[in-house]
């Protein structure tokens, strides 16, 4: 079992997977931090970008990916103007409610469009190319590993020079940190809602992008117990910094494609269990989150 | 007086169904300072907060040259010229200091002459010393003139502040009242709330006091020698 679980191919993999986590754990950390919203229905943007690729799969790539990203951004923006904007300040219970109706409502609109053919489940094939493996001294490795992390990186590089080095990230950042504050002020929060709404969806599509590549059949369901596991991730990591969040994330992904590889085939079913079992012990150790130090559970928000 | 550059007519505020302010009217004169002092809960805060639009108001009017502002956002009336500087400061502490001043630039119109950067920097030289520093690192009378500072970047018309000298040291005191004599001289309006009665009575052209959410009293610079009034007037 040890043994298992330090080949290079179920670690790599296992950084694959905490690399895309890392992006979805970015994208629900980015709105949290300003509208404080756990956006549940994070996942059925990944899976309509996941149809979007299917639909196009006879497109050339560039098309088909350039759609999937322009769908799933203006879903994404269609989400803040229609329900997010007007129920702004409302209690936290009512828009984690709102946001579980929107996921089983896109849930549903897929059921229908995807039924059209009789068959649940639809194949993206535009890219499967990248699924292929090459030998990279010796070992053998799939490209979309290799994808996965790269992307990963280079997103989160450039999210990071945009949180930093630009006007509107500096704007966002300050009304993560205090929303009151940042208004009084006079920043636009309107328009750095829709920036985290944007940047939130770019990386839905990315996600969605590699994940289709990973497995290529996309059902109404494709990315739901992902965004689970990430959402466990980015709570257990601390939701008040982004950085901690994605952490989070990277962490349950790769400690999941780890215990995944650990496991003997028929046991993977406990996976959840395992990772809840790690949660619950982490929120008892560490209430605030496991990588924030010296700072309180709840960020202060007035 | 000069033409009047903020007024409040009638300003009433409630929260839920209690009053904090009623039927508050003043008027701020264009290069005046005017004062509000009055005891914890007067309505000093909620008053601010009402001219800039993170309250509403219950009834009256608040007007800049004569314009209604009432029921615009705070961004909006942050950017036609109001800043304020919040009680308890509110600067970002995880932001450097420079970073603090750039974002009082969201609340700024003009978009050339001097850079006003450089004009908070002129008016509070560690806060160029420091401004790679991380504000949370400031002492409290820092703070304070990174909060001014902060304002001031946006070149406002009128400058609400809300108690500046709370928390501070005696020196830290008279540098942020040093300070507003100077922002005096730009031809700044300002309306400023505080509770060091004797300070405020002498720097500001007059001074209200509020009590219960109601103007009891107004004093003038002469009134400052004058402990007795000023506490009579607080005890009223
Ligand atoms: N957010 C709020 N919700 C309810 N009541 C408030 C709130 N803010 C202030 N108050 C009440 O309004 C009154 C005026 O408060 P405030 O304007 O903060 O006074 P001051 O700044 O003069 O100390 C007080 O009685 C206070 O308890
Ligand atoms: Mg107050």
């Amino acid at each position: 079992m040890i043994v298992a679980a330090l080949d290079f191919q179920t670690v790599s993999d296992a950084v694959a997977t905490g690399a895309v986590y890392a992006l979805m754990a970015v994208g629900i950390g980015l709105v949290f931090g300003v509208l404080r919203l756990v956006n549940f229905s994070y996942g059925q943007l990944i899976m309509a970008g996941a149809y979007t690729l299917a639909f196009t799969s006879g497109w050339p790539v560039w098309a088909s990916v350039s759609t999937c990203f322009a769908v799933v951004i203006a879903i994404s923006l269609a989400m803040e103007l229609t329900v997010f904007r007007p129920l702004r300040g409302q209690s936290p219970a009512v828009m984690l409610v709102t946001t579980f109706a929107i996921a089983f409502l896109l849930q549903a609109v897929a059921l229908i469009v995807d039924l059209r053919n009789d068959f649940i489940g639809e194949v993206a094939t535009s890219i499967s190319a990248l699924n292929e493996a090459i030998t990279v001294g010796g070992v053998e490795i799939r490209k979309v590993t290799i994808v996965a992390i790269g992307a990963a990186i280079v997103a989160l590089v450039l999210l990071a020079l945009l949180l930093t080095r630009t006007t509107i990230g500096l704007h966002t950042r300050a009304a993560a940190a205090d929303f009151r504050t940042a208004r009084l002020l006079g920043v636009r929060v309107n328009r750095v809602i829709m920036f985290t709404v944007v940047l939130s969806g770019v990386l839905a599509a990315a996600v969605a992008v590699i994940l289709t590549v990973q497995v290529p059949l996309v059902s109404p369901d494709f990315a739901l117990h992902d965004t689970i596991i990430v959402l466990v991730g980015v709570v257990v990591g601390g939701l008040d910094r982004l950085w901690t969040a994605t952490l989070g994330g990277f962490a349950i992904g790769f400690a999941s494609g780890m215990i995944n590889g650990a496991l003997p085939t028929d046991n993977t079913v406990y996976l959840p269990s395992v990772l809840f079992g790690i949660v619950i012990l982490v929120l008892l150790l560490r209430p605030a989150g496991l990588f924030s130090w010296g700072r309180r559970a709840s960020a202060e928000r007035v | 007086m000069p033409e009047p550059v903020l007024e409040l007519q009638g300003l009433e505020v409630r929260y839920g169904s209690v009053p904090a302010v009623r039927g508050l009217s003043l008027e701020v004169g264009n290069g005046e300072i005017v004062g509000l002092i009055g005891p914890n809960g007067a309505g000093k805060s909620t008053t601010l907060h009402a001219i800039m639009g993170a309250v509403p108001a219950h009834a009256g009017d608040v007007r800049l040259h004569g314009r209604s502002i009432r029921g615009r956002p705070p961004e909006r009336i942050a950017r036609a010229g109001v800043a304020l500087v919040p009680e308890g400061r509110r600067i970002f502490s995880d932001f450097t200091v420079e970073e603090n001043l750039r974002l009082g630039l969201a609340g700024r119109r003009k978009r050339n002459g001097a850079d006003p950067l450089q004009q908070a920097y002129d008016l509070f030289p560690v806060l160029h010393e420091f401004r790679r520093r991380s504000a949370g690192a400031l002492s409290g009378g820092q703070q304070q003139q990174l909060a001014i500072g902060r304002a001031l970047v946006a070149e406002p018309e009128v400058l609400l502040l809300d108690e500046p000298s709370l928390g501070l040291a005696p020196m830290a005191v008279d540098a942020v009242f040093e300070a507003l004599r100077q922002i005096r001289e730009r031809e700044v309006t300002i309306l400023l709330v505080e509770q060091r009665a004797l300070h405020t009575v002498a720097l500001a052209d007059r001074t209200h006091v509020l009590a219960g959410g109601e103007l009891r009293l107004t004093l003038g610079p002469a009134d400052a020698a004058n402990k007795d009034k000023i506490i009579a007037a607080y005890l009223a």
